[in-house]
Parts: C-alpha cells; sequence; structure tokens
C-alpha cells in the first residue's frame, strides 16, 4: 500500500493541472448574478439624440453584449451574433465600450448590425459599473432586470447551445 | 594642481538621486493613499499586476474612479466596497474569510498539522523498532565473554 502514495499523489496532482490548463483565468465568477442591471443611460450610435437605459427593456429577456471596434476577439464573434440576430432567438443590444475612434456607427454598417441598439459608453463608466474587464462579455438579462448570467469571451455556437439556450428557455416561460 | 582637479571630480561625482516622474497636479497625499491601495488589488485584465502597476486601459480608469472618489471623501473601505461590488473578491489580494476560503485560509496550517503527525508516528515507530533491536542480557554477556578472551 505504503508504496502506492507517491503515485496517488501525483495522479491528484496531475488532474488539478489537467483541469487548471483548460480553465479560464479570466473567466471570474461575476458578483451581478441574481443582481438588478445597473443603470445607464447613454446615447444610441447612429440615432442622434436618442439615448438608451435597460429600464427600457423591463418585461423582457434580453442580451447585453459589451464590445468595440478595435476589439479583435469580438469581430470574431460577430458572425455568430448576426446569425442570432436573423433568428430572432432574444434581442441583442450592444454596449460600445470605450470607442475612443467612433468608428462604431462606420463599422456596423459595413459588416452588418446584430444589435436592436447600441450604447454608446465612450467614458467606461457604464462598462466599470456593469463589471466588465474586458470585450466581449454578454450578460443575460430577465424580465425583472436581473442578470441572470455573464459569458466573459467570444459567444461560439457551442457555448451559445450550453449555455445561453438552456437559461433563455428557462427565462422565457 | 592635480589635486584641485581631483577634488573637483570628486565634488562632480556626487551621486544624483533620480526619483520616478510624479504626476503633476496631483494631491500627494490622495496619490499616497492611491498608491497604498492600488497595490494591494488586483488588476483584472493583467491578473497577475496590481492596479497600482498595471498600464492595462481599465486598470487606468479604476485607478481615475479611485482618485475621483477620494476626493469625494470616501474611506478606502467604501473605495474597496466600489471594487467589489463590481468585480468580486477577486479584485483583493488578501481574500477575506468567508465560508469558501477556509480552505485557503487554514490549509497550510492543515498540512503543517498533518505533516506533524506523519513525524511523530514516524518517530514513534523508529523507537520501537531500536528498542526491539536491544540485546538481550545474556547475549551481552556472552558478547562480553567473547571479547574478554580475546584480550
Amino acid at each position: 500500500m505504503k508504496r502506492w502514495i507517491p503515485l496517488i499523489v501525483f495522479v491528484a496532482l496531475a488532474g488539478f493541472f489537467y483541469v487548471g490548463l483548460h480553465r479560464d483565468p479570466h473567466a471570474v465568477p461575476s458578483p451581478f448574478i441574481g443582481k438588478p442591471a445597473p443603470a445607464f443611460n447613454l446615447p444610441v450610435v447612429g440615432q442622434p439624440g436618442k439615448t438608451f437605459s435597460p429600464a427600457e427593456n423591463l418585461g423582457k429577456v434580453w442580451l447585453l453584449n459589451v464590445w468595440a471596434p478595435w476589439c479583435v476577439s469580438c469581430r470574431q464573434e460577430h458572425p455568430e451574433l448576426m446569425r442570432l440576430a436573423r433568428s430572432g432567438a432574444v434581442p441583442i443590444y450592444g454596449l460600445n465600450w470605450k470607442d475612443k475612434d467612433r468608428e462604431a456607427a462606420g463599422l456596423l454598417t459595413a459588416i452588418g448590425n446584430p444589435y436592436v441598439e447600441v450604447a454608446d459608453d465612450l467614458s467606461g463608466q457604464a462598462g466599470i459599473d456593469w463589471g466588465v474587464t474586458g470585450t466581449p462579455e454578454t450578460y443575460v438579462i430577465d424580465k425583472k432586470g436581473i442578470i441572470r448570467m455573464k459569458q466573459i469571451g467570444i459567444i461560439t455556437d457551442k457555448v451559445w447551445q450550453t449555455k445561453f439556450v438552456p437559461l433563455l428557455r428557462e427565462l422565457n416561460q | 594642481m592635480k589635486r584641485l582637479i581631483l577634488a573637483l571630480l570628486i565634488v562632480l561625482a556626487s551621486p544624483v538621486f533620480a526619483e520616478e516622474a510624479k504626476p503633476v497636479g496631483g494631491d500627494p497625499a490622495i496619490e499616497q493613499r492611491m498608491d497604498n491601495l492600488t497595490q494591494n488589488l488586483r488588476c483584472l485584465v493583467c491578473q497577475n499586476e496590481s492596479l497600482a502597476a498595471s498600464h492595462a486601459d481599465l486598470a487606468e480608469d479604476l485607478r481615475k474612479d479611485i482618485r475621483k472618489q477620494m476626493k469625494m471623501g470616501k474611506t478606502d473601505k467604501q473605495v474597496v466596497q466600489y471594487l467589489t461590488d463590481r468585480y468580486g473578491d477577486f479584485v483583493l489580494y488578501k481574500p477575506p474569510l468567508r465560508s469558501y476560503t477556509i480552505l485557503l485560509w487554514f490549509g497550510p496550517a492543515l498540512f503543517l498539522l498533518l505533516g506533524m503527525g506523519i513525524w511523530y508516528f514516524t518517530l514513534r515507530k523508529r523507537r520501537s523498532i531500536q528498542a526491539g533491536d536491544q540485546a538481550s542480557a545474556e547475549a551481552m554477556k556472552q558478547a562480553a565473554d567473547l571479547l574478554e578472551r580475546n584480550d
């Protein structure tokens, strides 16, 4: 028995390391899950004079996708968002985070716009209030305005099927 | 003359004390407080850097935010609360004692106890082996006889 102990310790450690390798260190648990979505009131990209506030969406389940024109991963995520927007699964709103070069409107015209509306967070304060650590990040907000999930990183088809679809089904019931 | 030049050189070579550039216009007391506080906070972007050291965009924004709040008269505790409300305990380099951090806090003590336990039992076992090895009185006498005969 005794001579097996090193092997057992090794296998246990290897197991921890193996699991650790496949975990995203940026996937920090959000303290907002189960809490009301923080308020903001920001101008809408491409629609001068119009503003967007999360409170307007009370009564529906919606997504807030934090992105930026300068963000490379967001461009990678864009086709999936387009596909989701076309399917009409859930309304997707955008938060244009710290777009200092004012490129969002032009970019969305050029590559397609999956968003119902995009709020323009030039200073990044709304992002800070929502606990954004990087782009892209996507929040699921329920009918009562409570944040139910936060996806850090790109929504791939697999992520969509495993994390979003079951939750949205439950929330839309 | 030579001596004079030497003296001059020594004077010229006196050490020059350089310091990192301080942000201009900032209230030094607040800068100091902010620096002390952000040393112990984690940057959310480059997670192995402190909020004080990081050059990430978000870290700069957060430092600006912290500075603003300190100017508004918020205490360090309130500022930390502001950050943990948004980013969770993850921003703290020193994790608070929670039900899920018990192992983190007391794990080392647990391992120390475990090690001491193993140590104690190993020593005890070794002592009993040594005690068992001790020769009987008869054998000792036999050995002594043998040694005497050799003399």
